[in-house]
């Protein structure tokens, strides 16, 4: 057995790389709960917006945390043109089709990527990554703390955006009911699109969180989202509350299964609880039945 | 207010309307009246911007509307009040009220809201309960409440007393004839003909997507077709 320094180490770096797994689950999350549909071009965009950090980093000489001001804004946008301009009208309305346009998405945007950068695998050149702070006898990673209070603080503004302003109540009411929207004025094609914006707008935090301790290539958003995934399962489809304690729940759950198994093991534990979560409770831990 | 002249919609190939004139003036509640299936639901869509207009013309305040979007009919004040009422499950009451004022009479919202409440005390005691949870004669006054929230010129209620108990029928036609008092014009889209027909000034009978029978609602309430093909007299 491991001396408790050691477990709590494990359980708080878990509890630091949950908040960013529920960042990502929560894009996925918000827009399955409002557009109702499941996102494949998700993991692809994550990527676009690691490389879009590192391109600032590189290029820029930007700070990856101060280029979280330029590369939200510019995900958000991504993401509203995209569902506005290509996966909305591509659809014509039915959700399969949805299904397809987006995993025609992940491709495209996959391949261009590969085109633009190659597969290597790039990282920042910073030492960011190494720094650590110490709290009593714990030794706990910079950039990591950074992560879980920048994680939490961004599931708290959407939250309040999504309960507090007529933004969030028109998010919440398309979600049910598209006709009553309609008629009280609501622009559902514009509701769909910011949503989908908000959902990019998370990626590109979770990416700017991600890479000072990260590595990215065309394909490294897929591991995360494969993770989102059984957050949202595990979290209840929809739910921002979900999303948050699934993705805590997730990466303690990883950071243990890596001590005890070693770290290529570390996802067992993962799969473990979502397969567990499909035989026992279906819905999720905060989802309502359909 | 109102005006409608040889309007023809319908969904792909099936045309649903084939003809409509029809009009509302100011301070009128005008009953537009028919069996299932004769096309009032899809009326109050194309008027509504939710379903386009194939041919004809809708003029609201002199206004064409006939191509408008939902979001401009709504912010123009022509407020169409659905069939199913349409609320917002998965809101509280107070905030399906609040999102009437999404397009419009955002600036007088708080008033409005304490308007509505006084109207509907029932409503005020479940501000913060799921609207999901209403019943469905409460579903009813919140979907009117919602639309009354956006400071209606116009209001067009859409089967308002679909699923009511008989006692609550009667409350529902009470509610609109005092909010019509106030100055409200009201299109009022029934099955129910006697009660409508009593209520209102004038009215319309559509028949297969047609206006059967027209006039002035105690003339209509007399006429021997109608009182045969509706009433059962």
């Amino acid at each position: 057995m491991y001396a408790p320094q050691i477990l709590i180490e494990a359980a708080l770096n878990g509890l630091m790389t949950g908040a960013v797994y529920a960042l990502i689950a929560l894009g996925l999350t918000l827009v399955y709960g409002v557009l109702h549909i499941i996102n494949f071009a998700h993991g692809a965009l994550l990527t676009c917006a690691m490389f879009a950090v590192w391109g600032a980093s590189a290029w820029l000489r930007l700070d990856p945390y101060a280029a979280m001001l330029a590369v939200v804004p510019l995900m958000f946008g991504a993401g509203y043109a995209l569902q506005r301009c290509v996966i909305g009208p591509a659809s014509g309305g039915s959700d399969n089709n949805i299904l397809l346009v987006t995993l025609g998405l992940s491709i495209v945007l996959e391949n261009g990527l590969l085109a633009i950068f190659r597969s290597d695998t790039r990282t920042l050149d910073s030492d960011a990554a190494l720094q650590v702070v110490e709290v009593g006898p714990l030794l706990l990673s910079t950039p990591r703390l950074i992560g879980f209070a920048t994680a939490l603080a961004v599931t708290g503004l959407l939250w309040l955006l999504l309960e507090r302003t007529d933004t969030g109540r028109a998010i919440r009411a398309v979600a049910r009911e598209k006709l009553g929207a309609r008629l009280v004025g609501i622009d559902v094609d514009h509701v769909y699109a910011v949503t989908f914006g908000l959902g990019c707008a998370c990626l590109a935090v979770a990416a700017c969180l991600l890479m000072p301790t990260f590595y990215v290539n065309p394909r490294s958003g897929a591991a995360f989202v494969l993770v989102a995934f059984t957050i949202v399962v595990l979290g209840g489809m929809g739910s921002i509350a979900g999303a948050l304690v699934g993705g805590l729940v997730v990466g303690v759950v990883e950071s243990f299964s890596g001590l005890f198994l070693g770290d290529s093991l570390g996802q067992i534990g993962i799969f473990l609880i979502f397969i567990l979560v499909l035989l026992v409770r279906p819905t999720g831990l905060f989802g309502v039945r359909g | 207010m109102l005006e409608v002249r040889g309007l023809r919609a319908g969904y792909g190939g099936t045309e649903v309307l084939r003809g409509i004139d029809l009009a509302v003036g100011a301070g009128e509640i005008v009953a537009v009246l028919g069996a299932n299936g004769v096309g009032k639901t899809t009326l109050n869509k194309v008027l509504s911007g939710l379903v386009p207009a194939a041919a004809g013309e809708i003029r609201f305040e002199d206004r064409p509307i006939a191509r408008a979007s939902a979001a401009a009919i709504v912010e123009a004040g022509l407020i169409h009040v659905p069939e199913g009422r349409k609320i917002f499950p998965n809101l509280s009451v107070r905030e399906n009220l609040v999102l009437g004022s999404y397009r419009r009479g955002r600036a007088r919202r708080g008033a409005n809201l304490e308007r509505v409440f006084a109207l509907f005390p029932r409503l005020k005691e479940r501000a913060r309960q799921a609207a999901g949870t209403l019943s469905g004669g409460e579903q009813q006054m919140l979907a009117i409440g919602r639309g009354l929230m956006a400071e209606p010129r116009l209001l067009i209620l859409d089967e308002p007393s679909l699923g009511l108990s008989p006692l609550l029928v009667e409350e529902m036609f009470a509610l609109v004839k005092d909010l019509n008092r106030e100055g409200l014009p009201i299109m009022l889209v029934e099955q129910n003909v006697v009660q409508s027909l009593d209520l209102a000034s004038r009215a319309y009978i559509l028949e297969n997507g047609t206006v059967a029978l027209s006039g002035a609602a105690s003339a209509l309430a007399a006429d021997p077709a109608l009182r045969r093909a509706y009433l059962g007299l």
